[in-house]
This record gives structure tokens, sequence and C-alpha cells, in this order.
């Protein structure tokens, strides 16, 4: 099993980069988890990332992607309710980049 | 963009130059022990796996006469050497089908001939090593069982057979691959691939639905478990969450709603997907298709209905009567069951769709034929079927459409790069490579009529182009649901796009008579 370190502490993620104990996440962890991949997280970033959390403590699973386009939409105006905006944002895909940042487990399928 | 080499687009296809074992390094993540025992299979390489995968490969020879026959009955012809994806877009020998058969056939002819048994060398025959089960999960791996080689091949020795049989004893034997025996834990105890629980699913239609009123005025329903309906529509949960399979969905919707169609999906059975195949696992493909014959019958409908997924509609076309049939409480006027192009398709033919063309006069299309659909089922009442209705429907959505070349469409198609279990990112270098045939394909009529999209009815499809398109220089959003040019074509009686289409009309007819 691999590890992270997050301010000096070893955090343990699976061999995909995914946070292994899903209710230890701090947002350090999610600056380190994305620091990983060459990703400096900005505000924008954040407010998807927090979505993700508020959605996955109600639901159990990731939102689907219009979901997520909806929200993002609410919050930060029309113009970036998209997924075009989401991918510049998590260029390797909102539904997974993002999930791996947010500590959630990586959506698994036909996605 | 990658840590591997892209290949390059040229001007037609080429059938590389073969190299020894350049793709030995891919191999996916190991299944974890609570998925393997889930399933069924031993948590872990057990001891003693060398007797127990040819005990499994004896079972196996037992139980279908096909798969001896194929392993029997190869003449090294070479007809289907330059006919897999992965062999032109990697190069590498294994990747030749003939050659993925032999790392079978080689432990098969050790074991189970005569010759093999006593001169082994003289036959080229080996025994079960771990270097041989290293070797089966790799290049096992780098076969999407898209049985095109098998239809060049001129005594129909089918690879995804032998693909399924290898994956199968390695399973048996604790070797089994993260992505698909996870899917399949999934599928069975939640419902779906995904693990999208019945309220996450519930919440995310309705929200669904209040877009879709949104955009027509019209209060579209996508119900969810509602007993009593007519249809229950089983449709990969890709559906529920990816784009562009969501549009798909929306357009399955409309077209119910505008015939008055009484219909229901089912949380229960809310994947049509179905990995149980791709593993070869009679059993746990049993279990998954059982959940569809239970949620039938709880919710008594009379019909069942397949949304666009390519190997579901497989198994729900060849296998769904044998797995969990039969079916005899279901109305006998209608196929059982029926892919929901069939559906659109026969209203269309009928005149009872009101369509707009114009609204997809933006894109010019091209369609791709997914595997499963094109060589291992068919659709509607006649031969080829399942290769005219989908294009008859774009057709009859849309103006402009444009075939791919003759040997890369039909029951020539290529496979996209991400089927049969290989559409997770521990083989993106693969999924990306034996992409190349199909994006060449592409690239002609793009360059040639200037196709700016490309339609499919598979959700494995669908996620794969978006992730591979851009590796080779095309938008991610140039693949698109064959029902998402019905949705944004079609005039529901009553909507918005109804009254601003005859407004105008009206507005003309008022000129001229003046």
């Amino acid at each position: 099993m691999s590890t992270i370190d997050v301010n000096g502490t070893a955090v343990e993620v699976d061999e995909e980069g995914y946070l292994v104990d899903l209710g230890s996440w701090t947002p350090e962890i999610g600056t380190a988890l994305a620091k990983g991949d060459d990703c400096e997280l900005t505000d924008n970033h954040w407010e998807v990332i927090n979505f993700l959390r508020e959605y996955y403590e109600e639901y159990q699973i990731a939102p689907a992607v219009r979901v997520l386009t909806k929200a993002i939409g609410k919050k930060l105006g029309k113009d970036k309710g998209n997924s075009k905006y989401l991918y510049e944002l998590f260029p390797y895909g909102p539904a997974k980049q993002a999930c791996k940042y947010a500590g959630l487990p990586k959506p698994t399928g036909c996605v | 963009m990658a840590d591997f080499e892209i290949p390059k687009i040229k001007n037609y296809l080429e059938i590389p130059a073969v190299q020894e074992d350049v793709m030995a390094h891919s191999s996916p993540f190991i299944a974890k022990p609570p998925h393997q025992a889930g399933l069924g299979f031993p948590e872990e390489l057990v001891d003693d796996w060398e007797n127990k995968a040819i005990e499994k490969m004896g079972d196996l020879l037992g139980k279908y006469r096909s798969f001896q026959v194929y392993l029997d009955s190869c003449v090294k012809c070479g007809a289907c050497t330059d006919k897999c994806h992965y062999f032109i877009g990697t190069t590498d020998a294994k990747n030749m089908p003939v050659a993925r058969q032999d790392l079978l056939r080689k432990v098969y002819r050790r074991y189970f001939t005569f010759a093999g048994k006593y001169f082994p060398k003289l036959v080229g025959a080996t025994d079960m090593t771990k270097e041989v089960l290293d070797e089966w999960y790799s290049y096992f791996h780098q076969c999407s069982q898209c049985r095109r080689c098998s239809v060049f091949c001129p005594y129909g020795i089918d690879t995804a057979e032998i693909s399924m049989a290898a994956r199968e004893i390695m399973d048996e034997v604790g070797l089994g691959q993260k992505y698909c025996n996870e899917i399949i834990l999934k599928a069975q105890t939640i419902g779906n691939n995904l693990g999208l629980p019945e309220r996450a699913l519930a919440d995310t239609l309705i929200d669904l639905e209040e877009e879709v009123e949104e955009d027509t005025g019209l209060p579209v329903k996508y119900p969810l478990d509602v007993k009593g309906a007519d249809i229950l529509l089983v449709t990969p949960s890709a559906d529920f969450f990816a784009e562009p399979h969501i549009d798909g969905l929306i357009g399955y919707g409309k077209v119910f709603h505008e015939v008055g169609a009484s219909w229901t999906m089912s949380s229960k059975a809310s994947e049509a997907a179905n990995f149980g195949m791709f593993i070869g696992s009679y059993a746990n493909m049993r279990k998954l298709a059982m959940r569809i014959r239970e949620a039938a019958i709880e919710l008594g409908v009379k019909r069942i209905v397949f949304g666009e997924c390519g190997h579901a509609w497989r198994v729900a076309y060849s296998f769904l009567n044998t797995l969990a049939g039969p079916f005899d409480f279901l109305d006998p006027n209608y196929p059982v069951p029926q892919h929901i192009c069939e559906f659109t398709h026969g209203y269309l033919e009928e005149g009872k769709l009101r369509i707009n063309k114009e609204e997809n006069d933006h894109m010019r299309l091209t369609f791709h034929d997914s595997c499963n659909v094109a060589r291992g089922s068919r659709m509607g009442p006649t031969p080829g079927g399942q290769f005219e209705i989908p294009r008859k429907i774009i057709k009859a959505v849309c103006n402009h459409y444009y075939d791919m070349a003759q040997d890369t469409i039909h029951d020539a198609t290529y496979c996209c790069g991400g089927g049969g279990g290989l559409l997770t990112d521990d083989l993106m270098e693969i999924r990306v490579k034996g992409a190349l045939p199909r994006m060449q394909a592409l690239k002609t009529v793009v360059d040639d009529h200037g196709v700016t999209n490309m339609a499919a009815i598979c959700a494995i499809c669908k996620s794969q182009f978006t992730k591979v398109l851009p590796y080779y220089d095309f938008s991610m959003d140039m693949i698109v649901s064959v029902h998402q040019l019905v949705s944004d074509a079609i005039v529901l009686t009553g909507s918005e796009q109804e009254k601003e289409l005859d407004g105008v009309e009206d507005d003309e007819a008022e000129a001229t008579a003046e």
C-alpha cells in the first residue's frame, strides 16, 4: 500500500492514488492529493470539491455530472455551469479527478 | 499528455511490422480479496494454482464444446493476424489473435492432447508456469472480446470465447481483475455498476425531469419503480451519470412521453451492462440477469426495453432467455427484450413522431457500430437490422449523415478500444493505441465530408471516445448518443419547441394570405 506525505504524516492511498480511509479526509489531504498531480487548487476548485463532499455525505455516492454542473452553475454563475468549465478545472475529468481530491471513492462502471 | 507514444493517423491504415513483447508491461490492477470472495472466487492466488488452473480448463472443455473446437481447429492460416485493433495500434506480436489464442492453446496441448503430453516441444506445448500465467493476465486483458477477428477466420474461431475462458480460469485460481470484479459485485449488491443507491438515483431523475420541463415546458417523466407500468426500461447506469450518455436517456424519455407509453425504470435492475460476460463467468452473469427478471416480475411489467448499451444488448438478445427465462409472463406481441432503437424506429416509421431535423443541422454525423451489437446480436425483424435501424434513426432526425469506410463498419466494425472490461485508467495505453483504426476511419470522413460528430449506442464506446478522442486531436464532445440526436430534433406535442415552430409558420401563412 502506498502513502503520500501530508505535513509530515503518511496518509494511505490506493494504487490509483485515491484515499483509503475516506473518513480521514482533511482539506490539507485534498491539497496534497492535488499536488501529487501537479494541480494547484484555487477557490473554484474548492467550490467543486466542497459540493462533492456535501453530496457524498447525503447520498454516499458522487453526483452525476449533470447534477454537478447545475450546482456549480448556481454557485459560480451560469457560464460556469457546464462540463467544459469543469474539464478546464479538472482536465482528467471532473468525476474522477475531483472525486480523488475530495477523498471520495473513484466512480466505477462505464464512465 | 501521455507517458507512451500515441500512434499517428496517416493517410491510410498501415499494417505495422511485428514487434515482440512491446506491450508485455500492460497489466491491469488485481482484484482485492473482498471483490474476489464476493463473486465466489478465491481471495488470492491459491496454493497449487497450476493444477487448479488445468482442472478448471478441463472443466470448461467438458462444458463448452466450442472451446475445444476453437483450440483444436486453428490451421495458422494467418487471416486473423492483421484484424485486431490492438495489434494494429500496438504492433505487439502477441496481440495478433492467433498468438493470443496460442497463449492458452499451448497449455491446452500440453495437458489435453496426446502429442503435447509426450512430445511437447514438437507441437509447441508448454507447462502451466507462473510466466505463462503472467502472460495470460497481461494479454487476455489486451483483448476487448469484440470478435472482429472471428469474422475473418475461415473456421470461425472466436478469440473472445478463449479470452473469456482464460479470465475465468484466472478468477478460479484467485487472480481476478480489479475493474471488472469490483463492478460486478457492486451491480449484484447495489443494483448497478456505479454503486448508485436508490435514493441518489431517484433524486438524479427528479433533477432530470426539472431540466427537461424547463427546456420543453412539458412534464416529461423519468419514472422509477412504478408498479403496473407496461414497459421496464433497463439501461446502463452511465446513462444516469455521464455525458453524453444522459442526453440519450433524456431522448428515451421524450419518445416514451410523446407516444404515451406507460414505462418505468427499476432501482433493482438499474444496470443493463453485464460484466459477468467479460470474465466468462456464467454464474455471475446469471446473477446479474436474474435481477432484471425479478424486477420485471415485482413491477408487473408487460415488456422489457433495453437502453443504449453494447454488450448488454448481446447478453439480452442472445442469452437472456436461457439465463433468466422463460419470460412467458411478458406480452408475446413484442420482442423479448426490445432495443430502444427498435422502439423509436417503429414510431418514426409510422410517422408518429414529429421531427425538426434542422435542430441537428450544426452537426454532420457518422455512426460507430458497437462491436457487441454488430457481431453479437441482431435488432428488429430482418437480418442486418442492428446496422440499419440506428442509421435510419439518425437519418430521420439529421440532414447530414456519412458512413465511415466499408471495412470499418457493420460486422467489420472496429472496437472503440475500451470494451470487454478494459475501460479503466490503468489500461489507458492499450485503450488509446487500440482506438487507432477507428480514429483513422473517423479522420477520413472528417476530411472528406466535414463530419463533426460520431454517434454510438453503447455506454462503453461513449466513455472511451470521450477519453481517447483528444489524444488524436479531436474534441471530446464529438461523440454523441443516438437518442441525444432524437432528443434534440423531436417536437413534442404542446412543447415550447412546437409553439416556436408553428408560430413562425403561422406568421408566414398570414403573410402569404395578405
